[in-house]
């Protein structure tokens, strides 16, 4: 099935990654495709490594993407973005938000969080748009919306109306946070350009 | 009507209504959990957490016996407590139609063992579909409620990690108005199972059997889709999903019916096809039946029986081809932690620094086994602590005397804790047992329990006292303790260790993540960085609110500590002000600073 693509959303568990899944894929079903999103629940939730899987065409019947088959990464935390590399092919694209998030074994001092993240998936090859969302948000004045930051910046490289994407944000968060919302996702969907 | 975005779970919950299901109950348990939670939004419908699986499977089918559409759902290892009721159901049949949905975990995701419950449906010989995504969960369920009627018989719906936890577009159709009839009606030869009626019971069952095989023929959700005749797949559940992108122009035999088999249609598909595969993940339970049936095919000699499958394996074991992927990097491991805040730290805190042997259990607690607290020895199954702890001394005696600890948690305490605690009494054990209260089931997500006082429909109820309970199976010594008070806690453990009997330490206090405890205006903790040695003692909590910091040799010297490497760090975004680190400095480095409200 040569016309599915492949999303691989990775990050630490709490960071929102469900909801930006779950904006995306409302967004490709409005627009008349076959999705299918695969995420685990229960012991990886508690501050651990977590992934999500999303995969859309025209016909989707895997839930899963293969080793070396993502299209697009978005990485929610720094090294997180290089935990499933094996995922990725040489012409991915990675959208990694930089912020860090120490697990405990980095945080008590016992092992060093690795340099040059950035750098090492330059490396491999791969297409890679780094993004401060932190920082980002606090400027646009909430830090909950680092990940419509990031679901902006990865619209770009979807076959969605940008109005579908407003629409579906006006329906899912509350009215007074509207606003902030649909300025992180056109303030994410900025950084990465007409690309398309 | 509109398609909606679903969950596996979701959609099956949504069949269930669909069907006009009038009573469900359940135990949580990854990834069954969201079927009845999603049940609970549906007026209609009476829905409950059970105190376990074997209670969830009687009370569906008591609600069964009585005329209406049931069912208890649970995960795989659920299904091992509900066997009991399971294989006898299988001989009484059912009046209401009756689902017993399990979700089996291959690849352990969050489970203690990735067993093929596929099993139970050939031995308990009780007919078994298998959807293979969310439209199908939703279509099935209802499918299964018309056999189970149709055919007098529970029926077993089995999903998979990845059918429950994944979502996929779903069509919802209209529901149908759940049958309520007028009183239950006695019929002792199929509702009571002395050997007498058990006997020709047994019979009915194997003629249902029967009928079942030949219908599987029939049954159209057993379909063949013919594509290239050189190779050909029999697979079901997700598998069929793998094999469909591994191997897009082969045909395929879907099975959606995994018990009992369409023998004609398999031989009919293997007739036409010159290489066969069986595609499964876990046991050859396709494969060993169809080989039996005479017909030659490859199944695991290449699939592996373990772990998950994907369009990659499939394609790997088969061609033997294998991709060039991206060499994998060396990173911190990020395993889940014990949150801020959490009160099973101070408990493990102290067993860690006892150096006892701590026989553990199943819940958000099992976190304790890992480093830095490295603090239980045993995790079997739930319950199995207070079991294990007992046998233990009992095999040793007075050369463990003192040194062995049982952990439980609430739920899993009531889910099947309170039988072994009276063996310990019954058999004059000594076994200290320490029950981790606090207040919820929260491994799967705070759900409610016989504990809490609150209904899985939100309703108030009576809330268990632990403390009377163990009172009353004999535990003449029971303290009830806050763990995050680490000093009394110690103390109490100590205590209890001592004495020649039972004893039940309950430890109370409310898991850091549920709502009320979001809210409640908590004190904040800081380190005074001119007190602290460097000494690291409070980083052996394992609380992810506390950090290292190193400093330089010569701020070392600066300090006037010319060996110190560095210095704690407080996040007062993380910290929950449970105050256990305040406790543990013993140069009265951490303090209560006043936090912005
Ligand atoms: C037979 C069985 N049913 C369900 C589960 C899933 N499960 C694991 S732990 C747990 C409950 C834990 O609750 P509790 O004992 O209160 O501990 P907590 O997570 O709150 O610390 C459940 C439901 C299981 N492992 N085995």
């Amino acid at each position: 099935m040569t016309d599915t693509t492949n999303i691989l959303f990775t990050g630490v568990g709490g960071q929102g990654i469900l909801l930006a899944s779950e904006i995306t894929s409302d967004a490709l079903i409005e627009t008349g495709l076959d999705v299918k999103k695969s995420e685990v629940h229960g012991m990886a939730q508690r501050g651990g490594a977590v992934e999500a899987h999303l995969r859309f065409g025209k016909k989707v019947y895997s839930p899963l993407i293969e080793p070396g088959g993502a299209d697009l990464q978005v990485s929610f935390e720094l090294m997180e973005s290089l935990r499933y590399i094996q995922y990725l092919k040489p012409e991915s694209k990675v959208i990694v938000n930089t912020q860090r998030i120490y697990p405990l074994s980095v945080a008590t001092g016992l092992m060093d969080y690795p340099e040059d993240v950035i750098g090492k998936l330059k490396d491999y090859g791969v297409e890679v748009y780094p993004v401060d969302a932190f920082q980002m948000a606090k400027e646009i004045g909430e830090v909950r919306v680092v990940n419509v930051i990031l679901v902006g910046m990865l619209s770009r490289f979807l076959p969605v109306k940008e109005e579908v994407f407003f629409d579906i944000i006006k329906s899912r968060v509350k009215k007074q946070f509207v606003d902030v919302n649909l300025e992180a996702f056109k303030r994410g969907r900025e950084l990465t350009g007409r690309t398309l | 009507m509109k398609r909606a975005f679903l969950s596996g779970n979701e959609a099956i919950a949504r069949g269930a209504y669909e069907a006009g299901l009038r009573v469900a109950s359940a135990y949580p348990g990854t990834p069954s959990t969201e079927i009845l939670e999603n049940l609970t939004a549906y007026e209609e419908i009476y829905s409950e957490w059970a105190p376990n699986e074997k209670v969830a499977l009687e009370v569906a089918l008591g609600a069964s016996f009585a005329g209406v559409r049931a069912m208890a759902s649970m995960k795989h290892v659920g299904l091992n407590v509900a066997a009991d009721p399971l294989f006898t159901a299988a001989y009484t049949g059912v009046v209401g139609g009756l689902v017993v949905v399990t979700a089996d975990d291959p690849a352990m995701h969050s489970s203690q063992n990735e067993q093929d419950n596929r099993n139970y449906a050939l031995s308990a010989k009780v007919p078994m579909l298998e959807p293979s995504d969310s439209e199908e969960c939703r279509r099935f369920t209802k499918l299964a409620f018309e056999l189970s009627e149709q055919f007098d018989t529970p029926v077993l719906l089995r999903t998979t990690t990845r059918i429950s936890h994944v979502k996929g577009i779903v069509f919802p159709e209209d529901p149908i108005k759940p049958k309520v009839p007028e009183g239950i009606v006695k019929m002792p030869e199929k509702f009571v199972m002395l050997p007498v009626h058990a006997r020709k019971r047994k019979l009915v069952l194997h003629e249902r059997i029967d009928s079942l095989r030949e219908f599987s023929n029939e049954f159209k959700e057993n379909r063949i889709h013919w594509g290239e005749r050189s190779i050909g797949f029999i697979t079901s559940g997700v598998s069929y999903c793998y094999v469909k992108e591994a191997f897009p122009d082969a045909s395929v035999l879907k099975l959606s019916m995994v018990y009992p088999l369409p023998e004609r249609l398999i031989k009919e598909f293997a007739g036409q096809v010159e290489k066969l595969y069986v595609v499964e993940e876990l046991d050859p339970f396709l494969e060993l039946q169809i080989k039996a049936m005479g017909i030659e095919c490859t199944g695991k000699e290449v699939i592996p029986a373990w772990g998950e499958l994907d369009q990659y394996r499939i394609k790997k074991a088969i061609t033997g081809k294998e991709k060039k992927l991206f060499q994998s990097v060396e990173l911190p491991p990020r395993p889940p932690a014990m949150c801020p805040g959490c009160p099973h730290r101070g408990v493990f805190y102290t067993l860690s620094r006892l150096k006892v042997f701590v026989s553990g259990d199943i819940g958000c607690y099992t976190l304790g086994a890992l480093k830095p607290l490295s603090s239980m020895d045993t995790c079997v199954c739930m319950g199995a602590s207070i079991g294990n702890a007992h046998g233990i001394e009992k095999a040793l005696g007075t050369k463990v005397k003192g040194k062995v600890v049982a952990v439980i948690g609430d739920s899993t305490f009531i889910h099947s804790g309170i039988t072994p605690l009276i063996d310990v009494v019954y058999n004059r054990g000594s076994s200290t047992i320490i029950i981790l209260d606090n207040r919820t089931t929260a491994m799967t997500g705070h759900q409610g329990n016989p504990a809490t006082g609150k209904t899985a429909m939100g309703e108030d109820t009576v809330e268990i006292d632990l403390e009377k309970l163990c009172r009353a199976v004999g535990v003449r010594r029971v303290q009830v303790i806050n763990p995050h008070r680490i000093d009394e806690t110690e103390k109490v453990i100590r205590e209890e260790l001592a004495v020649d009997e039972p004893s039940v330490i309950i430890s109370k206090a409310p898991c850091a993540l549920l709502p009320e405890e979001r809210k409640r205006k908590k004190p904040l903790y800081a380190v005074d960085t001119e007190l602290c040695t460097g000494c690291r003692v409070c980083l052996g909590l394992g609380c992810p609110a506390i950090s290292w910091s190193p400093i330089s040799r010569e701020e070392a010297i600066k300090r006037g500590r010319e060996k110190q490497k560095g210095l704690s760090v407080i996040s007062e975004v993380l910290c929950t002000g449970c105050g256990e680190c305040e406790i543990v400095c013993k140069f009265d480095a951490i303090k209560e600073v006043p936090g912005d409200d």
